[in-house]
C-alpha cells in the first residue's frame, strides 16, 4: 500500500526486527496462506490445478464483492451484521421484479431488466441509509443496528418470496453471474474490478483517507474538523451496496432467489476482512489484506473438499482457523503499537 | 535534608534507543527512601523515558538497574507494581465512567466473603483516603462529571495510597489550582517522612524548588547536574537545562504587565449570552483580528466547555455565535472548520493520530483543499516539510509517525495542522500546558507571529503565566461566568489568582 511505504521506509532505517514486528498483520495471512496452499498441493494431487485454482476463484467471489464494503466498514472500527440478509434481499428484488415462469408462484411485479436492477440498487442503498442513519443520528452502536437491519431484510424477503422460489433475473445479471468472458467468469471479474475499484478509493482518494483516519483516531478525525458522521454514514451504505451487487450475482450464480441463501456469507465476509489483518480496531488493513483473507478462506474451505475429511468437522476447522486470526489480529496490534514506542 | 541511606533505587549505565536515535546515554540514577527527588530537562531531554524504564513500560535498555541492591529486570508495568514502584503519567489515565470510589480502588475492590463487592465499604474508605488528601467528593459520584484537576488528584491519590515504596509523577501539577497543589505537597511530605521515595518531574522549576529535596538535570539524554535543591536556584537549573544563559527567557509575571489599547479592528467572533447546564452562564464576548484574547480561570471553570462549543462539538443550551457578524450554530466540528475556527484542544491524544506519520497529521485539515478527490502525497509533503521546518519539529522527517516524536514536538504538530491556511480565528486550549522553556517560547513566537497576520486567537489556560505571556486582553472566567476583565490595564499573576 503505497500510503503505508512512507512510514515503512522511516521504520526501515530503524532496523529489520521492528519493521518486521509493525508489519506483523500483512505479513501472518500471507504466511498462513503459503502454509495451507502448501499444505493442501501435497495432500491432494487434484488440489493445486489450473482448473481448481479458477474453482477457487469462482468460489471466493461473491464474498469477495461483500467484503469490499465491509472493509470500509471495519477500518472506520464499526461492523456490519446485516451484509448477508442485505445480499439477500437485494437478489430476491431484482427477481421479484423479473418476468417468473408461470409455475412460479409468486405475485411479483415485472419490469424492464434495467428497471429492475436499478430499483434492487436503490433498495440496498436505502437500507444502508437506515444503518447510516441509525449509526450516525440516533447513536445506536453499529453492532445492533445492523442485527437489528439483518432482521428487517430478512423480513423483507420474507414477504416478497413467500417462502417460494424464484429463477429469472435480468439477462445482463444472468450474464454477470454465471456467464463468462474468454473462459473467465464474470463473476471473477466483476470481483476483481470491485476489489481493485475498493483499493483505488481507500489508497489514492481524500475519502479513503478519511476512512483510515477516523478509524485511527476517531476523537481526532473530530478535532481535526472532519465530518465523521458524514464519513460513517457514507461506508454503512458503501458496504450495503457491495452487499446488494453481490447478492444480485450470487442469485445468478446460484440460479435461484430464495429466503436464506446467503446466510452462511455472513461469517465468510468478516472472516476474510479480520483474517486477512485488518484491524478490528480501525485505522490498519486494507483491500489488499481483504484479498489474502478471501484467499485464506477459498483455499481452506476448497481444499478440505479436496482432502476426504468428514464434511462435519470442516465447520470445526474453519472456526478454529478464525480463532486463530482472531488472535494474530489482537497480537499484532500489540506488536505494532510496541514497535511504535 | 533526611540522613543519607542506602538507595531503594540504582540505576547504572542506563542506555535506551528507539531506533537509530539514542534517548538515553549512559544515565546513572540513585533514589534513596524518605527523598523527594526532582527532575528537570527540557521536551525530548530522556526524563520521561527514564521514568518509563522504571515503571517496566520500557523493558528493552542496556545497563544494571537494582533495587534494594538487586539486580532486576521489569519485563512490564506489573512486574515493576509487584516491586513497589507506581507512576502517575502525564496523561489521564481513569476510568470516566466507574465512580470515584471504584476508581480509588480499581484493581482490589474490597469483597465480602463470597466475592461480592462491597460497595458500602469501598465507599468509605475511598472517602477517607481522599479526606486526607483534602479531597471533598462524593465517592459514589461518576468520576468523569468531576472537573479535569480534581480527576489527577483522584488518580494521584490512587497512586499515592496503593502502599508503593517508589511513586513517580509525570508533570503531576498541571492541571491543578495552586491551592490542589499546596495540597499534593502536603500529601507528598507526609509520604515522605513514611518513607517513601518520590521521583518529581515538572517543567515548573519553581514546584520542583519548593518541594524536593534533590534535582536532577537531563540534558539530550544525559544526566548534566544533580544538585541538593536547597543549593540551587531556577536561573542555575534553566541554565543547566538548556545550556545557554536562560534567566531572561522564562518571566516570573509576578510584576506588573501593561496591556496594550484595545484593538479597534474587525470583531471575527462576538459571543452573546452563551450558557451550557452547569458549566456556562450567560458568557459574551468580542474576539478581534490582530488580537489575541486570554481567558484564564481555574481547572473546572468552564473553559473547556467553552472552547468545544466555539468549535462546534458541543452544542449550547442557548446563546449565539457570530463569525464576521453572521450568527452561526455549528452542526459539526467540520461545519466550525469551514466557517474559518480551529481548535488546539489541551490534549495531544485527542486531536493527533499516533500512529500515522507526521505528514498525514498535518494534512488533513487542509485535504479538501489541496485534493478533490485524488490524493496529493507529494504536495502534502511538501507542505508538511515547510511547516516543519517553520515550527522547528524534531526530528524534521515528516514520514515519520507522531509517536516517535517527544511531547513538545507533538504539540508543534498540533498547530501546524491549523497554520497551512491559517483560519479565522484560532482558539488554543493550554497551549504550553506540559513544554519546557525553549519549545514555550517557540510557541509564544508563532503566536505573536500568527496575530500580525490577523488572525483573531483564543488563549485559555489555567496557567496564568500562559494567558500573561501571550494576551492582548485577557478575561477571567470563574464558574461558568465572565467575572472580570483585563484592558489597557497593569496585570500581574497575583491580580490574576485574586480575580478567578
Amino acid at each position: 500500500m503505497s500510503s503505508e511505504t512512507a512510514s515503512a521506509t522511516a521504520q526501515r532505517a530503524r532496523g529489520l526486527a521492528p519493521f518486521l514486528r509493525s508489519q506483523m498483520r500483512n505479513i501472518a495471512p500471507f504466511l498462513t496462506l503459503i502454509c495451507l496452499f502448501t499444505f493442501f498441493a501435497f495432500a491432494s494431487p487434484s488440489f493445486a490445478t489450473l482448473d481448481n485454482l479458477g474453482n477457487i476463484l469462482t468460489q471466493v467471489s461473491i464474498t469477495g464483492i461483500i467484503a469490499v464494503g465491509l472493509t470500509f466498514v471495519i477500518l472506520c472500527a464499526e461492523i456490519d451484521l446485516s451484509i448477508a440478509a442485505i445480499a439477500n434481499v437485494t437478489g430476491i428484488a431484482v427477481a421479484y421484479f423479473t418476468l417468473q415462469e408461470s409455475y412460479v408462484n409468486i405475485a411479483n411485479v415485472p419490469l424492464p431488466g434495467a428497471v429492475a436492477i436499478l430499483l434492487s440498487i436503490l433498495l440496498c442503498a436505502l437500507l444502508g441509509l437506515v444503518n447510516a442513519l441509525g449509526l450516525t443520528v440516533i447513536g445506536i452502536p453499529s453492532f445492533i443496528m445492523t442485527l437489528a437491519m439483518m432482521q428487517i431484510a430478512a423480513g423483507i424477503s420474507a414477504l416478497l418470496v413467500r417462502g417460494q422460489i424464484a429463477y429469472k433475473v435480468p439477462s445482463l445479471i444472468t450474464t454477470l453471474g454465471s456467464g463468462s468472458i474468454g473462459g473467465i467468469p464474470w463473476l471473477v471479474i466483476i470481483a476483481a474490478l470491485m476489489l481493485l475499484g475498493g483499493h483505488l478509493v481507500l489508497t489514492y482518494t481524500r475519502f479513503g483517507r478519511y476512512v483510515y483516519m477516523v478509524g485511527g483516531n476517531r476523537e481526532a478525525a473530530e478535532y481535526s474538523g472532519l465530518n465523521v458522521k458524514l464519513i460513517l454514514g457514507a461506508v454503512m451504505v458503501i458496504s450495503a451496496v457491495c452487499s446488494g451487487i453481490g447478492g444480485m450475482l450470487g442469485v445468478a450464480h446460484f440460479g435461484s432467489a430464495q429466503q436464506n441463501e446467503f446466510d452462511t456469507y455472513l461469517l465468510d465476509s468478516i472472516a476474510a476482512v479480520v483474517v486477512g489483518g485488518t484491524s478490528l480496531f480501525g485505522g490498519r488493513g486494507g483491500i489488499g489484506n481483504t484479498i489474502v483473507g478471501l484467499f485464506v478462506l477459498g483455499v481452506l474451505n476448497n481444499g478440505l473438499d479436496h482432502v476426504n475429511i468428514d464434511s462435519f468437522l470442516k465447520i470445526l476447522i474453519r472456526g478454529l482457523i478464525l480463532l486463530a486470526a482472531l488472535v494474530i489480529n489482537v497480537y499484532a496490534q500489540r506488536m505494532r503499537e510496541k514497535a511504535a514506542e | 535534608m533526611p540522613e543519607v541511606r542506602s538507595p531503594i533505587l540504582e540505576l547504572q549505565s542506563i542506555t535506551k534507543s528507539f531506533g537509530g536515535v539514542e534517548a538515553l546515554r549512559g544515565v546513572d540514577f540513585a533514589l534513596r527512601p524518605g527523598e523527594i527527588h526532582g527532575l528537570v530537562g527540557e521536551n525530548g531531554a530522556g526524563k520521561s523515558t527514564l521514568m518509563k524504564i522504571i515503571a517496566g513500560v520500557h523493558s528493552e535498555f542496556s545497563g544494571r538497574f537494582l533495587v534494594d541492591g538487586q539486580q532486576m529486570h521489569f519485563r512490564s508495568a506489573r512486574d515493576a507494581h509487584a516491586a513497589g514502584i507506581a507512576m502517575v503519567h502525564q496523561e489521564l489515565s481513569v476510568a470516566p465512567d466507574l465512580t470515584v470510589a471504584e476508581n480509588v480502588f480499581l484493581g482490589n475492590q474490597p469483597t465480602n466473603a463470597f466475592g461480592l463487592v462491597q460497595w458500602r465499604r469501598m465507599a468509605r474508605e475511598a472517602g477517607e483516603q481522599l479526606a486526607r488528601f483534602g479531597i471533598d467528593v462524593d465517592p459514589m459520584a461518576r468520576l468523569g462529571d468531576l472537573p479535569i484537576g480534581l480527576q489527577q488528584l483522584i488518580e494521584i491519590a490512587r497512586v499515592l495510597f496503593s502502599g508503593a515504596r517508589i511513586v513517580i509523577l509525570d508533570e503531576p501539577t498541571s492541571a491543578l489550582s495552586p491551592p490542589e497543589v499546596e495540597r499534593l505537597f502536603a500529601t507528598l511530605r507526609r509520604l515522605r517522612e513514611e518513607g517513601t521515595a518520590i521521583v518529581f518531574i515538572s517543567h515548573f522549576i519553581e514546584d520542583i524548588l519548593h518541594v524536593s529535596d534533590t534535582v536532577t538535570v537531563f540534558r539530550n539524554g544525559r544526566k548534566v547536574a544533580e544538585t541538593a535543591s536547597a543549593a540551587t536556584s531556577k536561573g542555575a537549573l534553566i541554565e543547566a537545562m538548556i545550556g545557554r544563559g536562560g534567566e531572561a527567557l522564562e518571566h516570573s509575571y509576578t510584576d506588573d504587565l501593561m496591556l496594550p489599547q484595545p484593538s479597534a479592528s474587525s470583531v471575527i467572533l462576538k459571543v452573546d449570552q452563551l450558557s451550557l447546564s452547569r458549566s456556562l452562564k450567560d458568557v459574551s464576548f468580542e474576539a478581534r483580528a490582530g488580537e489575541v484574547l486570554g481567558i484564564y480561570g481555574f481547572m473546572g471553570c468552564g473553559q473547556q466547555e467553552l472552547s468545544r462549543i466555539l468549535f462546534g462539538k458541543l452544542k449550547p443550551d442557548s446563546g449565539t455565535l457570530f463569525v464576521e457578524g453572521v450568527p452561526k450554530t455549528f452542526a459539526s466540528t467540520a461545519a466550525a472548520r469551514r466557517a474559518g475556527v480551529a481548535l488546539v484542544p489541551e490534549s495531544r491524544r485527542d486531536m493527533l493520530f499516533h500512529q500515522e506519520p507526521v505528514y498525514k497529521n498535518i494534512s488533513i485539515s487542509i485535504l479538501d483543499r489541496i485534493s478533490a478527490l485524488l490524493l496529493k502525497p507529494a504536495q502534502e509533503r511538501d507542505i508538511a516539510k515547510r511547516q516543519v521546518e517553520q515550527l522547528q519539529i524534531r526530528p524534521p522527517v515528516v514520514g515519520l509517525d507522531l509517536g516517535m516524536l517527544s511531547g513538545g514536538n507533538q504539540q508543534k504538530v498540533a498547530l501546524a495542522k491549523w497554520l497551512t491556511y491559517p483560519p479565522k480565528l484560532l482558539v488554543l486550549c493550554e497551549p504550553t500546558r506540559g513544554m519546557d522553556v525553549g519549545a514555550k517560547n517557540d510557541v509564544i513566537n508563532i503566536v505573536r507571529d500568527l496575530r500580525t497576520k490577523g488572525l483573531a486567537i483564543i488563549v485559555l489556560s489555567t496557567e496564568p503565566e500562559t494567558v500573561l505571556s501571550l494576551a492582548d486582553r485577557i478575561l477571567v472566567l470563574k464558574r461558568g461566568a465572565l467575572v472580570r476583565e483585563f484592558r489597557n490595564e497593569p496585570v500581574s499573576k497575583d491580580r490574576l489568582l485574586e480575580a478567578a
